[in-house]
């Protein structure tokens, strides 16, 4: 059967795009905030993953409001992205995976998560940034990559307990894969951050942090926060949250916390980076 | 989504405003294409008719007043588009929101982590 190593929680701001295109890694602003990425990266390549399944949001490059999907899950062989329409650069396509993905919308169906099935979709910085951030270069061509959209821009959207209840559905479906394959889960996106309004800027780094201490041992206190409460405590985008927790849902068992940081502000928000190993992790130093 | 105790501002995105908001976010949807961004910017008036925003919507365009696109139901994701084509990043929009310069804006940002 597949299985999952950990899951790997981090921001997916479109500046740390635009800062590694233009190699400032290691100026004063961003320098704390990429040291933090080595140890995790050190972590991810010692499991030798074949493939990683990535929760994201998309921010109105592939979904807009005629046909915006809940939740959706790609099944294609490669994914494009594309200008987004302020800037950031192409990069090149990410490859992607056909039978899991489809071993898992059989599996959603089956446990009444009524998915979105997409063969062809582009991927938006929501998806690339953090997968520029672990393979720095574009060296991610040799990992099969499967997207999974959650609606975190228009209200209605699912609420955290949902994300969580999702998370865990892919996770069963993913260990029930017949296969040797090794699996990484990301969550991208977070932590507190507010683009919109006269509340622009508001930043709660007290709740991002209690949110990070919570998603190890006790993600159940999380699903008990609603939408209005994430909008409340962290900010109108602060619902991205729900994508750490459908990460958190899809492992299972005892887990290792390998590493945690947090910094702020990058750009406007509460950069979060968090790694979680299961127990079926290839045992390595701590990070 | 509970709005019983609105949250001071913060404008919901839901979906009345979604519904009132439609023609102006598929403007800036277009957006990502760069020739619709090359097309509004030869001639903003007849791009805006084209996608039949209100008289709401395209007074707050022409005013470049981001506060009055997210009132006329602009979402923020589809508005960084129109603030790219201006040449303008989320601190800029931060400030613009919120009656700061940018930098005044990013020193708030900064503030934020020493609380």
């Amino acid at each position: 059967m597949a299985t999952i190593m950990g899951g790997i929680a981090t921001s997916h701001i479109p500046a740390i795009g635009v800062a590694m295109d233009k190699g400032l890694e290691q100026t004063p602003y961003w320098k704390s905030f990429f040291d933090a990425y080595p140890p995790v990266r050190e972590w991810l390549y010692s499991q030798e993953p074949d493939i990683v399944v990535v929760f994201y949001n998309d921010h109105g490059l592939e979904f807009f409001h005629d046909r915006k999907p809940t939740f959706a899950i790609g099944a294609a062989p490669q994914y494009e992205n594309a200008d987004e329409g302020w800037g950031i650069a192409e990069i090149p396509p990410v490859t992607g995976e056909t039978e899991l993905s489809w071993h898992i919308v059989n599996q959603l169906i089956e446990h009444d998560f009524d998915i979105t099935v997409c063969q062809e979709m582009k991927v938006d910085h929501g998806l690339t940034v953090p997968l520029t951030l672990m393979w720095p270069g574009h060296q991610y061509g040799h990992i099969k990559v499967i997207p999974i959209a959650i609606n975190c821009e228009r209200h209605p959207m699912p609420k955290p307990s949902r994300c969580f209840d999702f998370g865990k559905a892919i996770g069963n479906a993913i260990r029930s894969y017949p296969g040797e394959q090794n699996v990484v889960v990301f969550g991208t996106g977070g932590l507190s951050h507010q683009l919109d309004g006269q509340r622009a800027g508001f930043i709660n780094k007290l709740f991002d942090l209690y949110c990070m201490d919570k998603i190890v041992d006790e993600p159940e206190v999380l699903t008990k926060l609603t939408n209005f409460d994430l909008i409340e405590k962290a900010g109108s985008q602060g619902v991205e949250l729900n994508m750490w927790l459908a990460m958190r849902g899809a492992l299972q068992g005892k887990l290792t916390e390998r590493h945690r940081s947090y910094h702020l502000p990058i750009s406007n928000t509460g950069a979060g980076l968090q790694l979680l190993a299961t127990s079926d992790a290839v045992d390595v130093n701590q990070c | 989504m509970n709005q019983v105790n609105p949250i001071p501002g913060n404008i919901m995105f839901d979906g009345p405003m979604a519904t009132k908001g439609y023609p102006l976010n598929k403007m800036c949807f277009s957006f990502n294409n760069v020739q619709a961004r090359e097309s509004f910017l030869a001639n903003e008036d007849a791009y805006c008719e084209s996608f039949g925003l209100t008289e709401e919507q395209k007074k707050a365009v022409k005013n470049r007043d981001v506060i009055a696109m997210l009132e006329a139901g602009g979402s923020i994701y589809y508005l960084a588009k129109f603030a790219g084509i201006l040449g303008l990043n989320v601190q800029d929009v931060g400030g613009l929101q919120t009656g700061m310069t940018t930098d005044e804006f990013k020193a708030f940002l900064v503030q934020q982590g020493e609380k």
